[in-house]
């Protein structure tokens, strides 16, 4: 038997929640005020997951951006943050950049692109 | 030159106020911006988890800001950019500068002050210690990170705990700088629930509440920092100190209205919020002068700030329609450890379909009910598990509700135990 502890993001009220699992398995959520508490921390424990956001370096941008901003297109398995960030570390984006351009395919063998959050003339 | 609405500021508010006036049949604006693109702080916030409320989707700041900059181009909408307002006088001419015109001066029928805020600086803080290079408002830091693609420094320790600076936290973070503590002086954080676990706990940040600097090393270059911990009257308490080696502190202590314009030409400041007083109509002290957004107040979710700068924006247009109207104004009185509502007054008269009174609490309150009372009535009642200073609360109230007291001499908010 293995216990989490986890502070619920559903509301301001931060309910402190424990999770008790077996074997993966979640038995039992406790410490939660209302339903919410208890799909977030399911869900959390289990197979928790983030949007990734950040800059890479652009070129050749007439406004003089030496930035664009972008993001993960869905959201990733939070142990492939960190490698996501490593890979956007080396790639420069050539101006124009609409919102919505895939910046980088299939980022850090994740399967989920990277997209541009902004245009960049 | 003369324009009908004149709005200072092209960010969030200033957008959601120029399109919602624009569609209120103003036709001769303008928008004022002194950076070089629309968007305003939302063109550093290059984070999700902006737009939910109006778009039902998680946005980043760029993107909620190209929605309403696409919305400001499709009505052909003059803006300036690079352009400052130095002076607005009261019977509202503008002096604006840029380095294309220079000097130039613009009357206005209605002003709408949409200019944000500011960072409470190191110097509003008085810290101890020396001046060394280093120590920067969260938001700058996010400036440098995000938009001009520089690393501010390498290990930081970040003063305050507002939502800035607990995403640049994360950010630096990933970023592969070691951020090694977050200290706030009050005994809860002013940020978002969300954002202290996904920004700290994700990665290990350790937040010390009821915690503040007391000591900054370094000549040139940040070497380290103080924290102590501080007693319940925020004094530090000897004996606790801690020492950290770092090159770099972050400051994200709150934010304060810009509203050096505004008291300038003579506006009333409400000395809770550093913002304008405002009626029902976002109307300052001085008529025909509005004011939504940060400029107004703090706000938490720019989803907010969009919708009460629309409101303020049709009562431009409505004020440039019909001119000075007589107003019989009274006060939302309130109790129960509300802080200031927005607006501060109320003309039933200029009421439309419903009004938000937006309102902060001044400590964290459990189970408690918001009741709103017209001449002693209960008019309507929110049960609400929780209330947080750092979470902006709200109430709405319908036409229906004035219509049904005609001679309103009291509304009163009031939080009780439930």
């Amino acid at each position: 038997m293995e216990t989490v502890q986890l502070i619920c993001i559903g509301c301001p009220m931060g309910c402190p929640m424990t999770v008790t699992m077996e074997n993966g398995v979640v038995t039992s959520v406790t410490g939660n005020t209302c339903k919410r508490g208890d799909v977030y921390a399911r869900k959390e424990v289990t197979a928790p997951t983030r949007i990734v956001t950040s800059t890479v370096r652009v070129s050749g941008s007439k406004t003089g951006a030496v930035t664009v901003p972008c993001k993960t297109k869905t959201d990733l398995p939070k142990g492939d943050i960190f490698r996501c960030m490593r890979a956007l570390a080396d790639v420069t984006a050539a101006a124009p950049i609409r919102i919505g351009d895939v910046l980088v395919p299939d980022v850090a063998g994740t399967g989920v692109d990277v997209i541009a959050t902004k245009d960049v003339e | 030159m003369k324009h009908d609405l004149i709005i200072l500021g092209g960010g969030p508010a200033g957008l959601a106020a120029a399109i919602a006036a624009y569609d209120a049949g103003v036709r001769d604006l303008l928008i004022v911006e002194r950076d070089k693109e629309l968007g305003g702080i939302l063109n550093q916030c290059i984070h999700n988890g902006f737009g939910l409320h109006t778009f039902k989707e998680e946005l980043t700041g760029p993107e909620y800001a190209a929605r309403f900059i696409a919305g400001v181009r499709e009505r052909n909408i003059p803006y300036l950019l690079n352009t400052m307002a130095l002076h607005v006088s009261p019977d509202k001419v503008v002096t604006l500068m840029n380095r294309t015109d220079g000097i130039q001066t613009v009357e206005a029928k209605a002003i709408l002050l949409a200019m944000g805020c500011r960072e409470r600086s190191r110097g509003a803080l008085n810290i101890p210690g020396y001046r060394p290079a280093g120590i920067y408002s969260a938001g700058t830091a996010q400036r440098l990170v995000n938009m001009e693609g520089f690393l501010p420094g390498r290990e930081i320790v970040i003063l305050g705990s507002g939502d800035i600076g607990l995403i640049m936290a994360r950010r630096l973070t990933l970023e592969g700088a070691k951020v090694k503590v977050v200290a706030e002086l009050m005994p809860y954080s002013g940020g978002l629930k969300r954002n202290i676990v996904q920004c700290l706990d994700d990665y290990g940040i350790p937040l010390k509440l009821s915690h503040t600097v007391v000591d900054i090393r370094g000549r040139k270059r940040v070497e380290g920092v103080t924290i102590a911990a501080v007693d319940e009257r925020l004094k530090p308490i000897p004996g606790t100190e801690e020492d950290y080696d770092c090159d770099t502190l972050l400051l994200s202590c709150g934010l304060i209205p810009e509203n050096e314009l505004s008291r300038e030409m003579g506006v009333a400041i409400n000395p809770v919020t550093n913002g304008p007083r405002v009626n029902e109509s976002l109307e300052t002290s001085i008529p025909g002068v509005f004011a939504a957004g940060n400029v107004l107040h703090v706000h938490d979710l720019v989803d907010f700030v969009s919708e009460e700068a629309a409101a303020a924006g049709r009562a431009a247009a409505a004020y440039i329609a019909a001119g000075d109207a007589e107003r019989h104004e009274i006060p939302i009185r309130f109790e129960g450890g509300v802080r200031y509502t927005v607006p501060a007054t109320i003309d039933p008269a200029f009421v439309r379909d419903a009004l938000t009174v937006r309102f902060r609490v001044g400590s964290v309150m459990k189970n408690r009910v918001v009741r709103v009372l017209m001449d002693g009535e209960e008019v309507g009642k929110r049960r609400r598990q929780i209330m947080a200073p750092g979470e902006m609360e709200e109430v709405k109230l319908t036409r229906a509700q004035f219509d049904a007291h005609p001679a309103l001499g009291e509304l009163l908010i009031r939080i009780e135990e439930a």
